[in-house]
């Protein structure tokens, strides 16, 4: 009789499926972008920068959670998303010590000290990468395909020289790990949508304002192939499908969602546009994970009952 | 002259301005980028401390309190251009490298706050030495803050490669960011090592935190707010005058 009566606070609905499920999930569709960049990049050796990144992330965790006595939560596969993620966003050249130094950055200090899972306040990925990108800012722009050096094509394309969009599309440029091939990325993406992981509102908003943006500030106008270099250039594919979409750094409300996006986009232009350097997404995504606990307090929905007319 | 060395005591490791009172974090979070900077800095304001210290317990009688704050930043003012101008004649290199933070010195907390809550209540030789101690205190802190980030940034100290040539230099720490890292790492290294103390219980100087005042300490109560500090009334007004 009592159980008719079960009074609890929200949520009253729930799935069955949990963060191990999702974290899985994500892990697979990483897998095309990574084994792309690991054949991609065989000549310098990137398998062994991701195979030890994301090492170096689980382990850490692993060891951080038992030194402190709390539970330890490696089982969630979050620590190995985000090795394999900060991995794909390191150029293949990079020592392998500097990415375990990454990995550690991203779970201790950015995840860890802030509460383990759910409590960071930015993408410990993304984070992690800037941290490198400042530390070694000579050996993260170093990039390298098939033994020779040279500007990614985005680089090129700030510097107003052509680039070849088809290559790429496909990936067999210059760039990060992970970042290349826009083909392998959307396919994970894909399997992630239609997984129901991923909300399309954030990256959706993301690619359209950045588009925008370029086509208003770029200085080529609607030129297909400028606004394709750019969409297919750097990180900004990896960045808005997996890592602008993390759980724990994006709004939960609807319209903040969009917001998010946006914002991001903007800033991705601008970094991209008028910055120092050619890229600009993950100072963009982590700038923006700032701004989600602003976005969320002004898009948070009126409660029943609440507000209406004065 | 024990009251004397208790300030010093009092200063270094008791209240010391950066790791307990936390006063002064702009020139700590600024300057730091090397040993040699960090030292600069606080003999510094070691020198604008001990000073103005020193001046404002000798008028402490004859300022009238309505217009304190304003004589204050006077004296303490004055005694700051004689240092900006005494590193710009002598240490021209440290004087570019420390730049703006130099005639900053003027609104360095520590400084106001040991006038207002020790040099401007008590006899001119304890206030010599809490300025004594509260600088050291601040060029301890300083130093050591300065010694890790450039360790780790540039592989020196005090200019000096210590690190194999094959160290490649964290360059974030001796930017802005890497103040923040060493500073907390610091800080919570510092009061490890206080709780440590505490619990093989020997004398412990203060509580973690408990130099920062009694008013938004949780365990007043117990220690009633005079216990650890003689002169209890200065830590509440020290975070006025932060």
């Amino acid at each position: 009789m009592n159980e008719n009566y079960k009074v609890s606070s929200s949520p009253h609905i729930r799935d069955k499926i949990k963060s191990s499920n999702i974290m899985l999930l994500v892990v697979i569709a990483l897998l095309p972008a990574t084994i792309f960049g690991i054949w991609n990049f065989r000549h310098e050796n990137a398998w062994i920068l991701v195979v030890v990144t994301t090492a170096a992330a689980v382990l850490s965790e692993y060891i951080y959670e038992k030194l402190m006595h709390k539970p330890v939560t490696v089982n969630d596969f979050s620590a190995v998303v985000t090795g394999l993620l900060l991995a794909l966003n390191l150029p293949p050249t990079l020592p392998w010590w500097m990415g375990v130094v990454g990995a550690v950055f991203a779970i201790v200090v950015v995840k860890q000290l802030f509460g383990g899972l759910g409590q960071n306040f930015m993408n410990p990925a993304l984070a992690a990468r800037c941290f490198l990108l400042i530390c070694f800012t000579g050996q993260m722009t170093y990039f390298v395909y098939d033994g020779v050096t040279g500007p990614t094509p985005l680089a090129d394309l700030k510097a107003g020289e052509a680039v070849n969009t088809m290559n790429m599309l496909i990936g067999n440029i210059r760039g990060t790990i992970g970042e290349t091939s826009v083909i392998a990325i959307m396919i994970g993406a894909m399997f992630l949508i239609l997984m129901g992981v991923i909300d399309l509102r954030i990256p959706g908003s993301y690619l359209i304002s950045f588009v925008v943006f370029i086509v208003i500030f770029g200085g080529h106008g609607l030129d297909p192939q400028y606004i394709t270099a750019h969409l297919c250039g750097g990180g900004l594919m990896l960045g808005a499908w997996f890592m602008a979409t993390d759980y724990v750094t994006s709004p939960i409300t609807s319209g903040g969602k969009i917001l998010y996006g946006i914002c991001m986009g903007l800033l991705t232009g601008l970094f991209r546009l008028f910055g120092g350097s050619a890229e600009g997404v993950s100072y963009a995504i982590i700038i923006s994970n700032l701004l989600v606990p602003l976005i969320e307090k002004i898009t948070l929905p009126k409660p029943f009952g609440k507000g209406g007319e004065k | 002259m024990n009251k004397c060395t208790e300030r010093i005591f009092n200063g270094l490791v008791k209240e010391n301005p950066t790791f307990v009172l936390m006063l002064g974090m702009c020139p700590t979070l600024a300057v730091t980028t090397s040993a040699i900077n960090g030292i600069g800095m606080g003999l510094s304001t070691t020198a604008v401390l001990v000073m103005s210290n020193m001046l404002i317990s000798m008028l402490r009688k004859i300022i009238p309190d309505s217009v304190r704050m304003p004589a204050f930043i006077v004296v303490v003012a004055s005694f700051v251009t004689i240092v900006d101008f005494l590193l710009e004649g002598f240490v021209p290199s440290l004087y570019d490298s420390l730049g703006l933070y130099i005639p900053l010195i003027v609104v360095n907390c520590i400084i106001l706050g040991r006038a207002e809550s020790y040099a401007s209540k008590n006899p001119v030789i304890p206030s010599i030495f809490d300025g004594i101690g509260m600088g050291l205190g601040f060029t301890v802190g300083l130093t050591s803050i300065g010694i890790v980030r450039e360790l780790i940034g540039a592989g020196q100290i005090f200019g000096f490669q210590v690190m194999p040539d094959s160290y490649e230099p964290f360059t974030i720490f001796v930017l802005a960011p890497g103040a923040f890292f060493v500073l907390a790492c610091l800080v919570a290294l510092q009061n490890k090592v206080k709780r440590n103390l505490a619990k093989k219980g020997k004398e412990v100087p203060a509580q973690a935190g408990c130099g920062a005042g009694c008013a938004s300490c949780a365990s007043k109560n117990i220690c009633g707010g005079h216990l650890i500090q003689p002169e209890n009334t200065e830590n509440k007004k020290e975070q006025e005058g932060a």
